[in-house]
């Protein structure tokens, strides 16, 4: 069995192959496809979202590796997968540019309506590839090279981008075609594709063939060729079941045979969307109800979707369509970005078309008011795979589905979770993304601050005169403690990964920050408020703190005052205060800063609940706050309770 | 960027941890001390608090009411989390994230609705039946049945339900008092190191007796520690010196 596959395959060749095909596996041909292909499209769409010329050698960087770059910069050694430091040694004025696959969607959407104007039924397979049915234009411009030169003109008139064509039978194989811009004649596909390498089969972005590819490779089975002619049982028996697919890619089979019950009209799920969708939000929080919906009903029959068709309708009753081909079964999470893509594409497009400018509103821009998707071609759904470590994927799943229900109860605004930033305060320190959109990890990229603007030291505080305290540029350095567990090493990597903020609060942070600035009286032993001087040195030292109004309570200890300069080089947004850290004795409980009165409430010692205290207890202790003086205004910027 | 793969490395190692931890348990038959999250039935709490719960951790299906600190709810999240449990903060606008994420929750899985609106019990419901921990605020205003509800629908779903404020029929009621903060030398020198506390815990069934305990809570670096880790090095000298801290052990290791 094995010996077969393994050992004599020159010597075997032949009967083993004859031995395959005549198996009687479903060998339909598959259908003639025409695929467009643009090469390099994400350096194409990044390059011409930031105005990067086309002479100059570009690259998009992600994960600090390359993942495409453009003509120019291969021909002069840069190489996909290369590390962006050896990118930009080998080529020093390669533009590096990040990745975004939304924008690289939202781009190609213009290509594929100029597609569109010449031949119908269009399918995006990924922004920079494009699958048709090849009968079609061909019948109508005659052959196969009339269209082809039709189409590539066609594209480059209208969109500037260049793109190449290639018709094969199959889409694997029309793709391979459209690289090398061949037209193969029908039913000579298996010889097109005998000479070419193993590794075609690992181009697919969402596939991972790497270790099949090295085994091949180790085997002797370096050309499609060669792996095609094994027998398809010793494939499965040896390989496994994506192996299975890679083999009948390789001999230009169709990796799966379409479910063969026609998709009857129940596999479509649509959303009358009111209020109608005019933001790029609204239309991603849409998009996600829609598509786990779907998701359900193909679960629900057992089938998973390989072309997607997504409709919407416009307030002015606009029809929009498209396609999308997917070469694996889409998983929920792919065709929520799908659609999100394709939402956003056709919104800017109008928003573009109506005010005939980039960035500016119109005052009706329509909106979209229906949305439908479909499943238009179904395989069974075996062929889906789920996290490898089961459970701690299904704990994530289960979490997941909870949060989109509350969400559904109390909209997209309700549910957040939270990103870490840099910054000095404690409040602006933290990002609430809303559940379900994209946790984008704060970019670094040297030393540079992350509202892109500061480079370390601005905004550093003014050293005060030499004290006896040693926070002459603020707090101390937070000591890092040394960790148990590998586990926790992941927030202490995460403080790690933004860069260092002279003047930023060390560890300890305040464990409750008001949402709206709370006043505060700082007054000293004689009953005098207290104020901090040009010199950042506070007038006198307090000793009593009455907050909101409320009755004063005496500070048994302080810190500071650490002056911050915010944004100096900005008269609107800069700011300069003085942080203080003052301790209250004797406090009963802290309840909050929402709804606080901070009159004595007469129970215990503290009268900082507004109603009865969290604590009732009868041992009092001390409350920390966190102060800051803003034009002479003391305010309370936190409290660790 | 270099950041995302150790994350994604620090991913991979929990989670090669669990499965092994798992299997040893079902196999080795050796008696686990520190329960790991997925599926058993105490979620890991810090190692300062242990002494202090029942069973040195949380039990699933469990109420544990937290009152009077912000800090002592995101020291009895944070183990759980930090190994991979899901948390919830419902009804807590004001929450400190950076103190959270000092404390060791994995902000990725806690999951935040600061304003609940009006039906509160129907999003504690909604969160009790997919997240592990969820913690709750403004319990008070709830009717008797509405808690014996949600109680009900915790211990149904093996998460743990920590309403912050008064929640008569509690599990357990875990309050901090008497903090007392060191770190400050007089005179506007020094800063707020950490804050010795003393944890107190009642409640029903084991725990009707009380226990106590005390914490550094939180801690030098922000997680909670417990008493007995020296002061901060640098300041060792100087807040000796000033009279404020008694002279401490040496550091030790971890």
């Amino acid at each position: 069995m094995s010996s077969a596959a393994a050992g004599g395959v020159n010597g075997c060749v032949s009967s083993a192959g004859a031995r395959g095909r005549a198996m009687g596996e479903a060998s339909e041909p598959a259908p003639r496809i025409l695929a467009l292909w643009c090469p390099d499209w994400p350096v194409v769409a990044a390059a011409a979202a930031e105005g990067v010329p086309r002479y100059r050698p570009a690259a998009v960087v992600a994960a600090n590796r390359v993942l495409a770059c453009s003509a120019v910069a291969r021909a002069q050694g840069v190489r996909r997968g290369l590390r962006r430091r050896e990118a930009q040694a080998r080529c020093p004025e390669l533009a590096v540019l990040a990745v975004d696959p939304e924008r690289d969607a939202r781009m190609f959407e213009q290509v594929a309506q100029a597609v569109e104007e010449l031949a119908p039924g269009v399918e995006v397979v990924r922004p920079g590839l494009i699958a048709l049915l090849a009968q079609g234009p061909v019948g109508y411009f005659g052959s196969a090279r009339a269209v082809a030169e039709r189409l590539i003109d066609h594209v480059a008139g209208s969109t500037g981008a260049e793109c190449q064509i290639g018709i094969a039978d199959g889409l694997f194989a029309a793709t391979l075609a459209a690289h090398r811009g061949v037209v193969v004649e029908p039913g000579r596909t298996a010889e097109f594709l005998a000479p070419l390498s193993v590794a075609e089969l690992d181009r697919e972005p969402g596939v991972d063939r790497a270790e099949l590819i090295s085994l091949l490779n180790r085997l002797g089975l370096r050309s499609l060729g060669a792996f095609g002619t094994l027998p398809t049982a010793d494939v499965a028996s040896r390989f496994g079941s994506d192996a299975v697919l890679a083999h009948r890619l390789a001999r230009g089979f169709d990796p799966r045979p379409p479910a063969r019950r026609c998709p009857a009209e129940e596999l479509v799920v649509d959303a009358e969307l009111d209020p109608p969708v005019t933001r790029v939000d609204a239309a991603a929080f849409a998009s996600r109800a829609l598509a786990e919906r779907l998701h359900a009903l193909l679960a629900g029959h057992g089938l998973a979707c390989t072309r997607l068709g997504i409709q919407a309708r416009t307030l002015d009753g606009v029809e929009l369509t498209r396609v999308w081909r997917c070469a694996e079964p889409l998983t929920p999470a792919g065709t929520v970005d799908r659609v999100r893509w394709q939402l956003e594409a056709w919104l800017t497009r109008e928003l573009i078309r109506r005010s005939g400018q980039i960035g500016e509103l119109a005052a009706e821009s329509g909106g979209i008011g229906l949305l439908r998707l479909s499943g238009e071609e179904v395989v069974a759904a075996g062929a889906l795979q789920l996290g490898l470590w089961g459970d701690v994927g299904v704990a994530d799943e289960r979490a997941g589905r909870a949060l989109v229900r509350v969400q559904a109860l109390l909209g997209p605004e309700g549910v957040y979770t939270a990103v870490l930033e840099g910054g000095r305060d404690p409040a602006e320190r933290v990002r609430l993304v809303p559940w379900g959109d994209e946790r984008r990890a704060p970019v670094t990229d040297g030393g540079h601050g992350l509202d892109g603007t500061a480079p370390a030291g601005a905004g550093q505080a003014v050293p005060g005169p030499a004290a006896p305290r040693s926070t002459g540029a603020g707090p101390p350095p937070e000591p890092r403690p040394r960790t148990r567990s590998g586990a926790r090493s992941v927030a202490r990597l995460a403080r790690q990964a933004v860069p260092p903020w002279p003047g930023r609060l060390p560890a300890p942070s305040p464990t409750t920050i008001p949402v709206r600035p709370v006043p505060v009286r700082v007054l000293d032993a004689a009953g005098h408020p207290v104020r901090v001087t040009e010199r950042s040195v506070l007038s006198s030292a307090p000793a009593m703190v009455a907050v909101n109004g409320g009755r004063p309570v005496r500070v048994r200890g302080w810190a500071g005052p650490w002056p911050v300069d915010q944004r100096w080089w900005d008269p609107v947004a800069g700011w300069r205060g003085s942080r203080l850290q003052v301790v209250l004795g004797e406090v009963d409980g802290f309840d909050g800063f929402d709804g606080f009165d901070g009159d004595g409430d007469g129970d215990g010692g503290g009268g900082w609940a507004a109603g009865d205290g969290r604590t009732g207890a009868a041992e009092p202790g001390e409350l920390a706050l966190l102060l800051l003086c803003r034009d002479g205004e003391w305010s309370v910027a936190g409290a660790y309770d | 960027m270099e950041a995302v793969a150790a994350d994604a490395r620090a991913e991979r190692l929990r989670e090669a941890r669990n499965v092994l931890g798992r299997a040893a348990r079902v196999w080795g038959g050796e008696q686990d001390l520190s329960p790991s999250v997925g599926g058993e039935r105490m979620l890991p709490v810090a190692a300062p608090l242990r002494s202090v719960l029942p069973g040195g951790g949380l039990r699933r299906g469990g109420t544990v009411a937290v009152r009077s600190s912000t800090a002592l709810l995101l020291a009895l999240l944070s183990e759980a989390s930090a190994e991979g449990a899901w948390c919830a903060l419902v009804g807590l606008p004001e929450v400190g994230l950076v103190a959270a994420a000092e404390a060791g929750l994995a902000l990725p899985r806690v999951a935040l609705v600061p304003r609940p609106g009006a039906d509160l019990v129907a999003v504690a419901a909604a969160l009790l039946d997919g997240l592990d921990l969820v913690a709750v605020a403004g319990v008070e205003r709830l009717r008797p049945g509405d808690r014996q509800r949600l109680a009900a629908r915790a211990r149904q779903r093996g998460a743990v339900l920590l309403p912050v404020g008064r929640w008569p029929g509690a599990d357990l009621e875990v309050v901090a008092v008497s903090g007392r903060w060191q770190g400050l030398v007089g005179g506007g020198a020094g800063r707020l190191c950490y804050r010795r506390v003393r944890v107190r815990v009642s409640g029903r069934g084991a725990a009707h007796r009380e226990r106590v305990a005390s914490a550094l809570l939180p801690g030098p670096g922000g997680t909670v520690a417990g008493v007995g880790l020296p002061a901060v090095s640098g300041w060792h000298g100087l807040e000796r010196a000033a009279g404020v801290l008694a002279p401490v052990a040496e550091r030790e290791a971890g």
